[in-house]
């Protein structure tokens, strides 16, 4: 089963590094991994998306609150929340391609940011499924090159992380 | 008025205000800064060892025989990785060790400099946690979270590496050393929930077959005496993991003896047939269990671990509690002690009385409490269990007892009774060999007065000889009983019983040394014993009076031949076991 883990770290420099090395340590998978600083810059957020069953989960949860740096750990697929991914997307796109391309971006609701004679550089939100998704509407043969964030997860309503 | 110090003066001097009495290390190019502030002050005692290995086994064995942490000191690059190996003997067991490693100074790191290692990384899996100095400031706010981490919550090994820039001799600071430690990130459980605590209790209480299966966490946690109270009081039947021993009185008829791979009868039938298993301090090792999924079908389990992370993770718990071990069976105790005086029937005795029945079965059957005096090896030759046995005698059951990996380990641990905590003293998760030395001269060093015991094999022994040397220069008496089988005897035995008997590199074909004449090459006394009716007599003469201030080495010679039982048969229940000589049953199988 697919699980979203938001991780507050302290923001310190090795901090990063020992999660991810307790993952491979313990042969616990990394699907996706985004981690930046917070409002608090003492802090950084993970988001890291990974699979197993409810034990392994908990395993991985416990593993990672007993990391010092680690200072909070939460399982956002335990209940309602929202996701995000950032794409920017290179395609090649010429003659007639061109409007059919920018069509697409549209009805994805992509914006085009870089534009030269024979490719556009797209820039796409959403959720995986729907990155996804749009790649295959493009076709194989028009990506050049593609570049995703991760997923970036928040609690819906009321529901906050923080220390 | 506040100190003006250096980052090295900084650095000692924060481990004397921690009350490090000794620090076991080797110097070199990276650490100098610090070698010079630590010769300029008497408080703290330098145990100059002869590889770092050595420094963190005696370290080690110094925290395990007191339950204060032991403190080590390498140099960078080599100085560091040899260190690695003690490091993560002290992870797998949880002990409180602080390792200090050099580092080449802060601007040359990166650059592949002379004697550069990435401690932090290279450490990294086998540590609780680490530090990289960046600038001498931190050192005192460091050293005091390091020693803070290491020793609460479930300990282990804190390395600090410290870059040589940060000790400089020329460059001073305030030096205030913090009165606590305060890390929003790191708070271990200090008490028990308490609804789980009544759980528990109520469990106990209402089990017709029950066992209570301590591990080093009782020991870790000094909690020996709250779980004696409480088991005592219930009358349960007590098993100690290999590193539990100790932690509940080896010579009580309550006590199966340890259970798992190399354990009793008795105790891993019981662990089999039993309704409810009461885990304290210990981990379900696969040593433990043998295969999960067959594990005690008619069991519930209350386990209760103050680490969280070690409560399901092999075998699910129908009752977790975490918390520290000492506090949490004292508030079990209270609450069962006022349930049994409220109630006389609250316990079932008449089912409790029958469960005896059926142990007490099992340990005619198949025990090991039987003397090996009259047992005779092949060709007449001595038994290691007759040798354990006979140091037990002559040290009145009361010897710090070391011991390294293998056959040797297991036979100790089989047959030395330990009544006391903080007594027996081998690497049961990483299984290092070459501890047991080291570990036994950290004891001694902790524990000038006390007997120690190294029971090793010649294969471990070699792995660390070098630590004869270090003996005699600080007059370490300890007592090396080296049962000396001329062999790999655990890789022997494996092969005799999964490999047709094909001693594929387990035996050293006559390349061993004279161990008499090495071991009084550094100055020590030694005995050469191979009969049995001679046992007796020496150990009581190693163990007088007359070799007090001696190490005294024994080289035991015992039968070749002789192998560990009980041993589990891999990939079944606990009940599963060979109890006696087979060779070359291919159904044995297993990974090693």
């Amino acid at each position: 089963m697919r699980r979203l883990l938001a991780i507050l770290l302290e923001n310190e420099a090795g901090a990063l590094s020992r999660v991810i090395g307790l993952f491979a340590q313990r042969n616990y998978n990394i699907e996706t991994l985004n981690v930046a600083p917070t409002e608090d810059e003492t802090l950084s957020r993970v988001t890291l998306s990974t699979t197993g069953d409810e034990n392994r989960i908990e395993q991985i949860t416990k593993h990672l609150n007993r990391l010092i740096e680690v200072v909070k750990v939460v399982d956002l697929t335990e209940g309602d929340h929202l996701e995000r991914e950032l794409m920017l997307i290179k395609v090649r796109a010429v003659g007639e391609m061109r409007e059919e391309i920018k069509r697409c971006c549209d009805i994805f609701r992509g914006q085009v940011i870089d534009v030269t004679n024979d490719a556009y550089t797209i820039q796409l939100t959403g959720t995986s499924e729907k990155l996804d998704a749009f790649i295959r509407a493009l076709g194989e043969a028009a990506v050049l090159e593609v570049v995703r964030s991760g997923v970036s997860g928040i609690g819906r309503a009321d529901k906050i992380l923080s220390l | 008025m506040t100190e003006r110090l250096s980052g090295g003066e900084m650095l000692i001097r924060a481990l004397q205000d921690e009350g490090v009495e000794y620090v076991f290390g080797y110097p070199g190019g990276a650490v100098l800064h610090i070698y010079d502030a630590i010769f300029k002050q008497q408080r703290i005692e330098h145990v100059l060892v002869r590889h770092e290995q050595a420094a963190t086994h005696m370290a080690d064995g110094y925290a395990r025989s007191t339950g204060k942490p032991g403190v080590v000191l390498v140099t960078s690059g080599p100085g560091a990785t040899n260190a690695v190996t003690g490091i993560a003997t002290a992870y797998m067991d949880s002990t409180p060790i602080v390792v200090i490693s050099g580092q080449v100074a802060n601007e040359f790191i990166g650059s592949d400099a002379f004697q550069e290692t990435d401690m932090v990384g290279v450490s990294r899996p086998v540590v609780k946690h680490s530090y990289l100095v960046r600038s001498a400031a931190e050192i005192p706010r460091i050293v005091k979270e390091a020693f803070y981490i290491a020793c609460s919550g479930r300990p282990g090994p804190v390395v600090i590496d410290v870059p040589k820039d940060t000790t400089d001799p020329n460059v001073f600071f305030d030096y205030e050393y913090p009165e606590s430690v305060s890390l929003r990130s790191y708070s271990p459980s200090t008490r028990g929930h308490s609804g789980q605590i009544k759980k528990a209790a109520k469990a106990l209480l209402a089990a017709k077959r029950p066992v209570i299966y301590a591990g080093g966490g009782v020991i870790q946690g000094d909690a020996a005496s709250e779980l004696t109270r409480l088991a005592t009081r219930l009358g349960f039947p007590v098993t100690n993991t290999l590193m539990g021993l100790g932690g509940f009185p080896g010579d009580t008829e309550q006590f199966l003896g340890m259970l798992g791979m190399h354990g009793t009868f008795e105790a891993n039938m019981a662990m089999h047939h039993t309704d409810l298993i009461f885990a304290v301090g210990a981990r379900f090792d696969d040593r433990v269990t043998n295969d999960p999924a067959k594990f005690a079908p008619d069991a519930t389990i209350v386990h209760l671990d103050v680490d969280p992370a070690s409560i399901s993770k092999i075998i699910n718990a129908d009752i977790p509690i975490v918390g520290p071990a000492a506090t949490v069976l004292a508030e079990i105790d209270r609450v069962v002690e006022a349930k049994m005086a409220a109630d006389p029937d609250a316990l079932d005795q008449r089912a409790l009385a029958d469960w005896w029945r059926r142990i007490r079965g099992w340990r005619r059957e198949h025990g090991l409490d039987h003397d090996q005096r009259h047992r005779k090896g092949s060709n007449g030759s001595l038994l290691p269990q007759q040798v354990v046995q006979s140091v037990y005698r002559a040290t009145k059951g009361q010897a710090f007892v070391t011991s390294d990996v293998g056959q040797h380990q297991m036979f100790a641990a089989q047959y030395y009774k330990f009544d006391a905590p903080r007594r027996w003293i081998n690497s049961g998760g990483l299984g290092t060999m070459g501890f047991g030395l080291p570990a036994a001269m950290g004891v001694q060093f902790a524990h000038p007065d006390g007997v120690v015991a190294c029971i090793t094999g010649e294969g471990s022994f070699m792995m660390n000889m070098q630590e004869l040397s270090t003996c005699m220069q600080y007059a370490l008496p300890i007592k090396i009983i080296n049962l000396n089988n001329q062999a790999l005897g655990m890789v022997k035995q494996w092969q005799d019983m999964q490999y047709g008997g094909r001693h594929s590199h387990s035996t050293y074909r006559d390349a061993l040394p004279d161990f008499k004449a090495l071991t009084e090459s550094f100055g020590h006394v030694s005995y050469r014993i191979d009969q049995l009716d001679e046992l007796d007599d020496a150990m009581a003469d190693v163990f007088g009076a007359k070799h007090k201030d001696d190490l005294v080495f024994v080289d035991a010679h015992i039968d070749p031949e002789e192998h560990v039982y009980p041993m589990a048969i891999k990939g079944g229940a606990m009940n599963a076991m060979v109890l006696e000589r087979v060779d070359g049953r291919d159904d044995i199988r297993d990974d090693l």
